[in-house]
């Protein structure tokens, strides 16, 4: 099950984000993930985790590699990107507001 | 209160409604007036758009560049395709990160609401690789002061 707390801040992490979007194209090895990010093994699995106890992946033991994918009821990159869409729009939309206040046509400030 | 409402259709489509309490001629002109359009279209907190084209007109260019001030920027291209004021808006769009996206095609109406204007939104859900590419790519990098601000609020 999904902590909302400790998804939120295992998501604050953009290493995090990435994992979670490569994870997103299939399940990968420790080993597999450390590759394109650059990073020790030690180093990712410590966002693993992270990860894994806010129940956003699952890991599995597969002789010495322990392969990891998406939970299934955990965050997916649709949600991820929904996510930035409807922040970035409410906060574009919460401006257009103002711009639309300020917009008031000539006539109605006449009518003051 | 969110007065923003965001949903999935299908596999295809992304729609977005919001109410404004303007007449559909105020939104559909914030919408087309360049002027405008750098006021608000400027997505988290921090960012800015030192060049905005919005030629408000079939096949008119549409770019818009975002600066955060920090060296991180990316742009957008697109054209309108049709404008029927201050009704609707159908326009192509699509994000340069540098490696472009595949285009968005964007419907935008705006119905009267009393004294105000109900706007629907209707836009190409990206697939699966470019969101992927949009979450890890600088754009999402102008998202890191709202989940920080996130984190702090929990």
């Amino acid at each position: 099950m999904i902590k909302l707390d400790t998804a939120f801040s295992a998501l604050s992490d953009p290493t995090r984000r990435a994992i979670l979007a490569r994870l997103a194209l299939g399940e990968v090895t420790v080993m597999e993930l450390a590759e394109p990010f650059d990073m020790s093994q030690p180093a990712i699995s410590k966002h693993l985790g992270v990860l894994e106890r806010a129940g956003l992946i699952v890991r599995r033991i597969e002789g010495a590699k322990r392969p990891c994918r998406l939970a299934k009821e955990g965050v997916e990159v649709i949600d991820q990107w929904l996510a930035m869409l409807r922040k970035a729009l409410s906060s574009n939309y919460d401006r257009l507001d103002t711009v639309l206040a300020e917009m008031q046509p000539p006539k109605s400030r006449r009518k003051r | 209160m969110s007065k923003l409402t965001l949903k999935t259709e299908g596999d295809r489509y992304v729609v977005v409604s919001r109410r404004f309490a303007a007449p559909p001629e105020a939104v559909y002109r914030a919408h087309t007036d360049p002027k405008l359009v750098q006021k608000w279209l400027l997505g988290p907190e921090g960012w800015t758009m030192p060049v905005c084209i919005c030629e408000a007109k079939p096949k008119g260019k549409i770019r818009y560049e975002w600066a955060n001030g920090k060296g991180g920027g990316f742009y957008l291209t697109g054209e309108f395709i049709e404008l029927e004021p201050p009704r609707r808006i159908v326009h192509v769009e699509r994000m340069h990160m540098p490696a472009v996206t595949p285009d968005n095609h964007v419907e935008t109406l705006f119905a009267p609401d009393g004294t105000g204007t109900l706007m629907t939104m209707r836009m190409t859900l990206p697939d699966l690789e470019t969101r992927t590419r949009m979450l890890s790519s600088g754009m999402e990098k102008g998202m890191e002061a709202s989940y920080a601000r996130l984190e702090r609020a929990i």
